[in-house]
């Protein structure tokens, strides 16, 4: 059983409560104070891009949280119910051609990438988390993040 | 306060003062800010961000629009951060190589001014 359980309207307004609970979870289960801006990020990033696949797909569907901090890791599992497009998402190492990954924009496109791409978002999870698992399943995606504990939530 | 913005000219560029946090609900209102810039014909930009508490993938989007709207009129955006939380997504991403980032903004100025 998860520590904490949530749920949220998939509005961007909420995602900053999702950050703001990861974080006190995290703090309260023994994860390191030099990790916990790691955490926020992620947990912000994921969070994100599930809203963005539901105003996409689901609107009246909650994205759903899972914090739980067990057996010296805290984890955790954001589930989005978007199970229309999910193709597109791509890896975490996918960049659309013109998106500035280590090199120069080539400012040539035509798309403005004022929102970046699925791909950013998700690299930036799996740069920030110490272990990471994305999971698609018939209902949508499952982002698995865990970072060190020492227990003691 | 989520997000606060606030701009001025300084020496002919304009500064772009960023408080807050950067996200998916408060990212938009940075983009507006910085598309009426260029609309206005502002195209030496310098975004300070000492004080921004969170920037996340969203943020960074927008921070890259502002600089492909910039350099389509030869113009540029740079960037004031010294706050290793905030630069980690930058080096995270590869974006340390894509924007000025500078220490203070009279840096970024002086930067500036010396590549004319």
């Amino acid at each position: 059983m998860a520590t904490v359980e949530m749920s949220f309207t998939p509005l961007p307004v909420h995602v900053r409560t999702a950050r703001l609970v990861a974080t006190a979870v995290a703090r309260r289960s023994g994860v390191e104070e030099a990790l916990l801006d790691e955490v926020r990020l992620a947990v912000g990033e994921a969070c994100s891009r599930a809203v963005e696949a539901h105003q996409a797909q689901c609107p009246d569907e909650p994205v759903r949280v899972e914090l739980t901090g067990t057996n010296g890791r805290f984890e955790v599992v954001v589930t989005d119910a978007a199970a229309a497009g999910q193709e597109a998402a791509g890896s975490p190492s996918a960049e659309p051609e013109g998106w500035p990954g280590n090199g120069v924009p080539n400012g040539t496109g035509a798309l403005d990438h004022s929102v970046p791409p699925q791909g950013l978002g998700l690299a930036v999870i799996a740069g920030l988390a110490d272990d990471v698992q994305f999971s698609r399943t018939p209902a949508g995606l499952s982002i698995t993040m865990s970072w060190p504990s020492r227990g003691t939530g | 306060m989520d997000l606060k913005l606030d701009h001025h000219t300084s020496d002919g560029i304009e500064v772009v003062d960023v408080e807050g946090e950067i996200d998916v609900y408060t990212a938009p209102r940075l983009r507006e800010l910085l598309i009426e810039l260029v609309n206005n014909g502002h195209y030496q930009l310098v975004v300070n961000m000492e004080k921004v508490e969170f920037l996340d993938s969203t943020g960074l989007g927008v921070l890259v629009g502002g600089l492909k709207r910039v350099r389509a009129h030869d113009g540029s955006l740079d960037l004031v951060c010294t706050q290793e939380r905030i630069l980690k997504i930058f080096r995270i991403t590869g974006l340390t190589k894509v924007f000025g980032i500078h220490d203070t903004v009279d840096e970024a100025i002086t930067a500036r001014k010396s590549e004319k």
